[in-house]
């Protein structure tokens, strides 16, 4: 066992762990935060994206050990880290334009979201999709994520923001 | 699935990382940035009874200005290096392969070092240190020594880094003013490419001064492509001297592909590569 001191979405904790823990298993299984999912488990899906000191990462590929005496933020404690209401904004987004269906892929989505506009505020809506390309939605086939992600950067509204790309034009879709 | 039970150390110095490595040889595996290293664990590909972990070993991130080279820490993120103004200056190819590199989650983890000495064929960081005549800097009981790349990719997944080994830098002669593109073709979004040519050249389209091509996926190791080159420095024109991009080439069959679709692609993505890398 090997002992680890972190802080997790704000609290501070202290755990004996195996080296062999994810630091998935770590937050679901010893904290209880359920709020992050294990997708694919092979580190494609991203569903399991939380943030290590400050930067997005595949939680399912980073053991336990390794985040020793790191910060994470995970999808409960994200709303948190902004202070103005009990949702983040891109969490706000992600309801205002539906970009979900079953909402298994939305922590993992969000999370990345909120990294990738920390790093590029004014994404278009191309970099937008390469920004999130390590989240895979089997879904929506990601245009209400996009859309949210581009009103959630303070680009347009949620019903036109994006409707170039499934082809409808803008005035229709905001009437 | 949960990897085998391992022991695990997290050294603060590279003399303290490489002693563990002296105690624990064979059973031990290194940790980098573990992207690679973490899914072969988890599918227990490999069960490793120690884990040497670099990733406190403050001395081997960063990048730096050397003369006529730029040194990258071996364990400088993806991310890092994608963003590094000294990186784009001198050597763009890079910055262009590590830009599409899997995703973004996985370059804020992933490391430079890590991702080369775990050398699959398929990875990015290969072809472009092989065009670019990068030199690796290696240290072991014995000191340090430095090894071209043209000698560092042994074999599939294979290197000139000793089981007692550690891969601390990396370093690349200065290619300022080249241009550089990697042409990367994939199936899926973030996916390995099924092949992928990283070119870098000094001078435009029409008159070309000289011209570096790297190959991925097209051998059990990243190759050059020397016919082209060759025939590119003579004066040949870009379609008939792409035609060779396959020589001496070995790629392998699987699921994405025959060998000789690998073969055609190398010679189209070359084509389009050098293209884009002179301004075309």
């Amino acid at each position: 066992m090997t002992r680890i001191n972190l802080t997790v979405d704000g609290a501070k904790v202290a755990d004996d762990v195996e080296p062999r823990m994810l630091l998935v298993q770590y937050l679901r299984e010893k904290l209880g935060k359920t709020g992050t999912v294990v997708g694919c488990d092979t580190s494609n899906c991203g569903a399991c994206t939380v943030h290590l000191d400050g930067t997005s990462v595949k939680s399912c590929n980073v053991l336990a050990v390794q985040a020793d005496g790191s910060e994470v933020t995970t999808i409960e404690g994200l709303a948190a880290t902004y202070d103005g209401g009990d949702l983040h904004p891109m969490q706000e987004a992600f309801r205002e334009c539906h970009g979900l269906q079953c909402g298994y892929c939305t922590p993992g989505m969000i999370m990345q979201s909120v990294a990738f506009l920390k790093e590029n505020p004014k994404p278009t809506e191309e970099e937008i999709r390469v920004g999130i390309e390590g989240n895979l939605c089997r879904c929506t086939g990601y245009h209400n994520i996009v859309r949210a992600v581009q009103l959630a950067s303070g680009q347009g509204d949620h019903q036109s923001a994006g409707a170039s790309t499934v082809g409808v034009p803008a005035e229709e879709a905001t009437s | 699935m949960i990897p085998t039970q391992f022991d695990y150390l997290a050294p603060t110095t590279v003399e303290e990382a490489l002693s563990a490595l002296a105690t624990h040889g064979d059973d031990a595996k290194i940790l980098a940035g573990g992207q690679s290293l973490l899914p072969v664990l988890r599918m227990r590909l490999n069960a490793p009874e120690m884990v040497i972990d670099l990733g406190r070993i403050e001395s081997l991130r960063g990048i730096r200005d050397d003369g006529d080279a730029i040194v990258i820490g071996a364990m400088t993120p993806h991310s890092v290096v994608g963003k590094d103004p000294l990186v784009k200056e001198h050597a763009l190819l890079i910055h262009k392969a590590v830009e599409h590199l899997a995703d973004e989650q996985i370059r804020h983890r992933g490391t430079f070092g890590g991702a080369l000495a775990h050398a699959d064929p398929a990875g990015d960081l290969g072809a472009p240190a092989l065009a670019l005549d990068a030199s690796f800097v290696i240290a072991g009981p014995g000191g340090t020594r430095t090894v071209p790349a043209a000698e560092f990719f042994v074999d599939l997944f294979e290197t000139a880094i000793g089981e007692d080994e550690l891969l601390t830098e990396v370093r690349v002669p200065k290619h300022t003013g080249w241009g550089a593109h990697y042409e990367k073709f994939v199936r899926v979004a973030h996916q390995w490419p099924i092949v992928a040519v990283a070119a870098t050249v000094k001078g435009s389209a029409g008159s070309l001064e000289d011209v570096k091509i790297g190959l991925t996926n097209m051998g059990s190791t990243p190759l050059r492509a020397k016919a082209t080159e060759d025939a590119l420095r003579g004066g040949g024109d870009l379609a008939t001297a792409a035609q060779l991009a396959d020589q001496d080439t070995n790629p392998p069959s699987d699921l994405n592909g025959e060998a000789s679709y690998r073969r055609h692609l190398a010679k189209v993505l070359t084509r389009r590569a050098v293209t884009a890398a002179s301004g075309g």
